[in-house]
């Protein structure tokens, strides 16, 4: 009599629905996943309870890093061109002669910190390398030799007609007198309204804006 | 573990010892795929910016040298609200007094309370302004700017603020809804009130200047 043979009962698992639920995972995070572009210096914003977005088209940006240095970016999706009008212009008012060669490298929102007398051997170089320089900043300071305020001009003229926004990202810890200093720019250039970037919070409860939004819900 | 083994070639081979090909098993390992997506999972986790970022308005008016076009705040309604170093804030209401007996300091969580405070004190004077107020009405806005029109906060950030300071007070006139604010540069008086009271408190002021900058 053969007795009955008792199967080796193999110890895999079926890993097919692990796997699935993994790139549905996966692909859901390279959905919602936004590239952010490359910044040379990290900035960390603060938080306010505003809930504006944030537009990323005909925008201007002056970011302030923690050093207090001062950068400027130009967004411009639609037309890249206009970036480099920018660029062109307001090297023009400075006195420095920038041709399209220069600025072949130069891409949109791409932020730039550097004093005018050092933007031509800047942007000659190939971006990757220009993301290694370490920036100087635009001169604002002192309000008489204020860079950004042929920077902002320059933006206003190349804009001209159209909606331009006009952006202040600020560092946590940069002291205020910068920030004042950008104030002053964007006032000579006869600018009153620019927003400043933040990340989102929510309103603390039971005040005013609190109650207002829970109505509003 | 189970894997596609694809020697095929073991089913020719006849002789002894040679066992008789066994029926493989179809079955692929996917351990190494689920690895490498655990993997990317986890990068794009890293990477995912989840919180878009925001924008907050800000309207400065524009600078004027004509004394009438000046925006004229009452006295008895404005607060003034001064940052100092190491997020210090100071304020008084009012003009400051000459002996720096209204002028108070206080962190960025208890000026809240003292917005909320002189917000109601001014409203509480509030006489009814129906000229405003229907102006308000067809509008079809709330009549509470009416209601706090003689209430103004000034701002004013010392070199020493951060800019996270000023966002934080900017925000803060948000969340309290104050509808008439101003970022001033401060009066020398006010520095000197500041640096007087720099300890905090009033413990032991040291009486060095900081260094300008």
């Amino acid at each position: 009599m053969a007795k009955a043979k008792i199967q080796k009962k193999s110890t895999d698992t079926d890993m097919t629905p692990f796997v699935d639920v993994a790139f549905l995972i996966l692909s859901f995070f390279i959905m919602a996943t936004k590239f952010k572009p490359s910044e040379p210096v990290p900035i960390e914003t603060p938080n306010s309870v505003a809930s504006q977005v944030m537009p990323d088209n005909n925008a201007v940006m002056m970011s302030i890093d923690k050093d207090n240095k001062v950068y400027f970016s130009i967004m411009s999706k639609s037309d890249i061109q206009k970036g480099k009008e920018i660029i062109k212009e307001a090297a023009k008012r400075a006195g420095v002669t920038l041709s399209d060669a220069d600025l072949s490298q130069y891409q949109d929102g791409e932020m730039i910190g550097m004093p005018f007398n050092k933007i031509k051997g800047f942007l000659a170089l190939p971006p990757a390398q220009r993301a290694k320089v370490a920036q100087d900043g635009i001169p604002v300071k002192d309000s008489a030799t204020s860079e950004l305020v042929n920077w902002i001009g320059a933006a206003k003229y190349v804009f001209a007609g159209e909606q331009l926004k006009y952006l202040v990202k600020g560092d946590n810890s940069s002291k205020y007198p910068t920030f004042g200093a950008i104030i002053d720019a964007m006032k000579r250039n006869d600018e009153q309204k620019y927003n400043l970037v933040t990340m989102p919070q929510d309103a603390p409860a039971g005040t005013e804006l609190y109650q207002e939004r829970l109505k509003g819900k | 573990m189970a894997s596609l083994d694809t020697g095929g070639d073991d089913g020719h081979k006849k002789g002894p010892g040679v066992k008789k090909a066994k029926k493989q098993s179809t079955r692929v390992d996917m351990t190494p795929m689920v690895d490498l997506g655990f993997l990317l999972i986890t990068f794009f986790i890293f990477t995912a910016t989840m919180s878009n970022p925001t924008t907050m308005d800000l309207n400065m008016p524009k600078d004027t040298d004509k004394k009438d076009e000046e925006t004229k705040i009452k006295q008895s309604g404005s607060l003034s609200v001064i940052l100092a170093k190491d997020n210090k804030v100071f304020y008084y209401e009012g003009d400051l007094d000459p002996t720096g007996a209204n002028f108070k300091s206080a962190t960025y969580k208890d000026i809240r309370n003292e917005i909320i405070r002189k917000k109601r004190e001014v409203i509480s004077r509030y006489v009814t302004d129906p000229a405003c107020e229907n102006e308000a009405r067809s509008k079809g806005k709330s009549i509470d700017d009416c209601k706090q029109k003689d209430f103004f906060v000034v701002i004013k950030p010392t070199d020493d603020a951060t800019y996270k300071n000023v966002v934080d007070i900017l925000d803060e006139m948000t969340i309290n809804k104050v509808s008439r604010y101003a970022l001033v540069k401060p009066f020398d008086t006010e520095l000197d009130a500041v640096r007087l009271s720099g300890g905090g408190g009033g413990t032991a002021a040291p009486a060095t200047t900081p260094p300008a900058k």
